[in-house]
């Protein structure tokens, strides 16, 4: 794998997306003073009369979207992460329960969105939102991703939540493999048959950074990035189960629900192979650099790594 | 009022009548809903069904209809009863209200009933989505109105001035509220569980157009959706001053009878009441 880019931040994809949507005029965009964050001020901008500034009142943002998805717009709405679970029974029972497609963006989510501190570190948001009948959660792991998965929401019937990071990270894609992302269809980067380090977001990157330090070990990985937690890619879990034997997950979110929570699900009910969980372990975050906080908080390559190791030992243990 | 409006209201009066009727049936039927404030507020949704709303019933689905937000979604039977006023429900979809499978959900549901244009049951949240319906519908410069009603105790959900808020902001002159004030919640009278006065007067400091009306009173209420049809001012909020369980000596002004069926003893009182 060729070293990887330099890109801005999975938001700024979202961003270029909706500019890239607006060709579309049943596309609108919905925003709760963080436009300047979420990065939905680029279209704002351009098209004022699409764009419905709601001031900081996420319920109302949120049930607004509702009525003009009933109307044949596809809304998308953002904030940030954190903001968007205020408003959680509105998606739940205004938006996801009559099915309509209204597209919600949450940005600065997890510990990587640094030193603003614990209150807008979102570590609970794909475990809420995936726990919602009929909503895909998505979170991509950089710019590009991100943009090509949004535009796709485009073409997804019923309502979705993706969670966007707040700062640049390696671009983990280029111009040309965006093209083969697919909403629900995990990325495979790495083929190795060792072990299955299974990520999301930021994490995507330190995963190809651990599996580069295993395979000096001898040790070959399989990394996916797996930018939609829901619905899962049942198909590839199938295979890299067999292939792998055991998991490793890694997600800046708690390790109760999300990714790994998935995951061990998934585990469970279909072929019960070792998986051990990198991710917040039930502990709120705090203020501080991002590399710092990372390491604090065991988001780190070397984390994946002592994972992976452990995992490798209870399959051949078993 | 003009040549006929007395004949047509008596036309109303009798539809509400007979909506009373399947409220309490219904109920009965079911052995639980909320009568007391589905009976609140059939007469103001009687009225503008019947004069005002541009409704398709051939068509319940048209994309261009007025659309009407039940916030208040306990009121579910009140929907229905117009429904099958209408002609889009049958006596059998009614007396099959909160049974499994039936078209006539617990709270309405605009995935399950045909004309029901909101999926309601958990308050506050239907003055935003016809606040999305309202800036969808000016998008597209269409003329199709967008009614709420709202319950008085809806109005202690912060949500509701949210959207208010927003509304005026917005300049949506083509959302209109009708706020069925019962007086009563779930638990008691508001002024026991939390009165917060005069409702009118917060629309209105919102920049909201204001409207009171006695909500039992055919007549002007077939004059104030007039009023409202002719206007070129709004958001609109019309106060309509109502009395829980009305038509229903028992029900009336009875906190106990905002979420209990009548049963069977009780329905025949209150048929010979509708009678």
């Amino acid at each position: 794998m060729s070293l990887p880019s330099v890109g801005g931040a999975s938001r700024d994809g979202y961003g270029n997306a909706l500019l890239r949507l607006a060709d579309d005029p049943r596309v609108v965009v919905l925003e709760a003073d963080l436009g300047k964050s979420t990065k939905s001020c680029h279209f704002r901008e351009k098209f004022p009369e699409r764009t419905v500034s709601l001031g900081i009142a996420e319920q109302n943002m949120m049930l607004v979207a509702a009525g003009m998805a009933s109307s044949g717009k596809i809304p998308f709405a953002s904030t940030f992460a954190i903001f968007t679970e205020r408003a959680f029974e509105q998606i739940r029972n205004g938006v996801a329960r009559p099915g309509l497609q209204v597209h919600i963006c949450g940005s600065h989510g997890g510990i990587h969105t640094g030193s603003d501190g614990s209150s807008a570190q979102t570590i609970e948001d794909l475990a809420v939102y995936r726990s919602i009948p009929k909503m895909t959660v998505i979170h991509p792991c950089d710019d590009l991703s991100a943009e090509e998965l949004t535009v796709q929401l485009l073409n997804l019937e019923g309502p979705s939540y993706m969670r966007t990071g707040r700062n640049k990270v390696p671009r983990m894609y280029d111009e040309e493999s965006k093209l083969d992302l697919r909403i629900g269809t995990g990325s495979v980067l790495e083929e190795g048959n060792d072990v299955a380090i299974i990520a999301c977001g930021v994490m995507v990157g330190l995963a190809c950074e651990a599996a580069s330090t295993l395979s000096e070990e001898g040790i070959g990985c399989t990394v996916v990035d797996m930018h939609t937690i829901k619905p899962l890619d049942d198909n590839l879990l199938a295979r890299l189960s067999k292939q792998c034997g055991c998991f490793v997950s890694a997600e800046d979110h708690s390790v109760i629900g999300g990714l790994g929570g998935a995951l061990a699900e998934w585990l469970s009910s279909n072929n019960p192979i070792p998986l051990e969980m990198v991710g917040v372990k039930d502990r709120f975050g705090e203020s501080g650099g991002v590399s710092e906080l990372m390491i604090e908080i065991g988001l780190t390559s070397e984390s994946i790594c002592e994972a992976a190791r452990k995992c490798i030992d209870r399959k051949n243990a078993a | 009022m003009g040549d006929g409006v007395e004949g047509r209201v008596d036309e109303l009066e009798e539809m509400a009548r007979l909506c009373r009727i399947d409220i309490v049936k219904m109920t009965n039927a079911a052995g639980s809903g909320h009568p007391g404030g589905s009976l609140s507020a059939i007469d103001c949704m009687v009225a503008l069904y019947g004069t005002s709303i541009r409704f398709d019933t051939n068509n319940p689905n048209w994309e261009d209809r007025d659309r009407f937000i039940m916030s208040k979604g306990h009121a579910s039977p009140a929907m229905y009863a117009i429904l099958h006023q209408m002609g889009v429900l049958e006596q059998r979809d009614l007396l099959g209200f909160r049974t499994m499978g039936s078209v006539c959900q617990g709270h309405v549901d605009m995935n399950w009933t045909k004309g029901v244009d909101f999926s309601a049951g958990s308050l506050g949240m239907g003055l935003s989505f016809g606040l999305g319906c309202a800036l969808s519908a000016k998008m597209d410069s269409s003329e199709r109105s967008i009614w709420v009603m709202l319950g008085d105790g809806e109005t202690q959900e912060g949500q509701i001035w949210e959207a208010a808020m927003a509304a005026n902001y917005h300049s949506a002159s083509n959302l209109r509220v009708i706020v069925d004030r019962n007086r009563i919640q779930n638990d008691d009278f508001m002024e026991v569980q939390m009165e917060i006065g005069n409702i009118g007067e917060k629309f209105a400091s919102f920049g909201w157009v204001v409207r009171e009306v006695d909500g039992h009173d055919m007549t002007a209420l077939v004059e104030v959706f007039r009023w409202v049809d002719s206007s070129d001012e709004g958001p609109i909020a019309i106060i309509a001053n109502t009395t829980k369980g009305k038509g229903v000596s028992f029900m009336e002004d009875n906190p106990s009878f905002h979420g209990k069926a009548p049963d069977d003893e009780e329905l025949s009182i209150a048929l010979e009441e509708l009678s």
